[in-house]
């Protein structure tokens, strides 16, 4: 076919295959080699320098050096009171985070979008500005009567109050992304079924929210257990009193002891895979899309 | 009966206005239109899951306009079934008559009489991930029919069916409203459907609702 009369047919049928086998013949594709050794390549670099750093980490210290750390009165002090004080942020950070993620996931109404917004502070705001913040707070008049009943300057549950301020942020995130891939439909048959919104909350919707709900945990307990600027600003760093895992960290450095510093580091990059090996396991994308953020 | 006088409904922008509609006591409605005209805004409106702006929904000659989903005794089976996915089909059967605290005897029975009905015997200790699209439109018409509703609405219960099983289905829908003698009203785009399963055929076109055949 010339490519006059091939232009013709096109110009009167510009649906038809004929003069395609030759466009295809030309048609060649480049490797995808070079694509996938670029992703490879970048990607090893980031991954490079945690294993890096961890190895290093690991390296600088001997087990000699971790159980004699781990033999300090003040470490173990510590260590025992971030186990706690994470612990109890995890549980307050769930009693919240249910609640608001599932206001957040199910209801539309006015300033909802501002609300959304102030959720999110304690994530944007820099931790010792939530420890400044704090520490404002309560020596307003509300925040003294408060101290009345329960001590919260550099105190113990100002160390869970500072932990919590934070942890609760992304609890509330991961709570929420869960509910949101729970879908409405099935608490509208419950409703048709005879249940109150109440009955529907607790018999259809929670059950399933319960690995969202291990997540939004371990994620909060995570968070909590790495704070350590609040917990400066807030609680201050006295030994035996104060004192949790990354203010032991920042004392043993203060004062040159990098090997117990190093020890009580390693404790917690120990901690953080436990916890990040929990999440994985309870899977979901909750735990992801709030860490995302 | 199912009666609708002069309803208004409104989702978002979307907005019906004037409708009424008449399906008699256990009569088998079906009720039609394009995708998108508010077939399923006005089946939830009808349950209770949103609110009427305007009109009165009488139910069994009874003013339901303003009463809650729960209280208005309507079996739904939405498009997708919506099975509660940590629960056993026995649980899904059983879930209406627990929330009443019906008497546990009374509620075996129930559970053994719905299964024999709908054909699922089998299935009861299985959870929905497992079940095929057949099973899952069964089992949710098992649950909606649990509490012994008088009324049944279905938003395209045999959408998402392929060929055989819509007929099984379609069949199996027919049997039980009959068995069961309850006003049923099914929202569907499909006149194969409508014309093997409707008494009255309604259907929604530019806004406007308007009773098609006997």
């Amino acid at each position: 076919m010339t490519i006059a009369r091939r232009h013709a047919t096109e110009q009167t049928s510009p649906l038809t295959t004929e003069g395609c086998a030759e466009i295809h013949d030309l048609h060649r594709v480049r490797s995808d080699v070079p694509f996938v050794v670029g992703l490879c390549i970048l990607s090893s670099v980031y991954i490079l320098l945690i294993a890096g750093m961890l190895v290093a980490d690991l390296s600088f210290t001997t087990p000699a050096n971790f159980l004699a750390a781990l033999r300090s009165e003040e470490i173990r002090y510590a260590i025992r009171l971030s186990l706690i004080s994470c612990s109890i942020t995890a549980l307050l950070s769930l009693w919240i985070a249910v609640p608001i993620g599932y206001l957040m996931s199910r209801y539309s109404f006015r300033g909802k979008a501002a609300l959304d917004a102030i959720l999110d502070i304690p994530i944007v705001l820099p931790p010792l500005v939530i420890g400044l913040s704090l520490l404002i707070l309560f020596r307003t008049h509300a925040g003294q009567l408060i101290e009345r009943f329960v001590p919260m300057t550099y105190a113990v549950p100002g160390i869970i109050l500072a932990q919590w301020m934070v942890a609760c942020a992304f609890a509330v995130r991961t709570m929420r992304t869960t509910f949101d891939q729970i879908s409405p439909r099935q608490e509208q048959v419950a409703l048709t079924l005879g249940c109150s919104q109440s009955q529907a909350f607790w018999q259809i919707v929670l059950p399933q929210a319960r690995r969202g709900i291990l997540a939004a945990g371990t994620l909060a307990w995570a968070r909590a257990m790495g704070e350590f600027g609040p917990i400066l600003i807030f609680s201050g760093a006295t030994r035996m009193r104060t004192e949790v895992m990354p203010t032991s960290v920042f004392l043993e450095l203060s004062v040159g002891n990098i090997e117990a510093a190093v020890a009580v580091s390693l404790l917690m990059v120990v901690a953080a895979v436990f916890v990040l090996l929990l999440v994985r396991f309870f899977g979901r994308t909750a735990a992801l899309e709030a860490n995302r953020i | 009966m199912i009666a609708l006088e002069n309803v208004t409904v409104r989702a978002g922008a979307f907005h019906l206005s004037g409708i009424s509609l008449e399906v008699p006591t256990r009569s088998y409605g079906v009720l039609m239109g394009r995708t998108a005209c508010g077939k399923t805004t006005l089946l939830e409106t009808i349950c209770g899951l949103k609110a009427a702006r305007a009109g009165r929904i009488i139910l069994d000659g009874r003013d339901a306009t303003h009463l809650r989903a729960a209280e208005r005794g309507i079996g739904y089976v939405p498009q997708d079934g919506a099975l509660f996915s940590t629960m056993t089909v026995r649980r899904h059967l059983s879930f209406a008559l627990e929330i009443r605290q019906a008497p546990l005897e009374s509620v075996k029975t129930r559970v053994a009489e719905l299964a024999r009905l709908l054909g699922i015997e089998g299935i009861l200790d299985r959870k929905p991930p497992g079940l095929s699209g057949g099973e899952q439109q069964r089992v949710a018409l098992g649950r909606a029919l649990s509490a012994r509703p008088r009324i049944l609405c279905l938003d395209e219960p045999l959408g998402c069916l392929d060929e055989d099983t819509h007929d099984e289905v379609c069949e199996l829908l027919k049997r039980v409203c009959r068995e069961v003698e309850v006003t049923t009203l099914h929202v569907t785009h499909s006149m194969n459907e409508a014309r093997k399963l409707a008494d009255c055929i309604f259907r929604i076109e530019n806004g406007v609702l308007a009773r098609v055949t006997n």
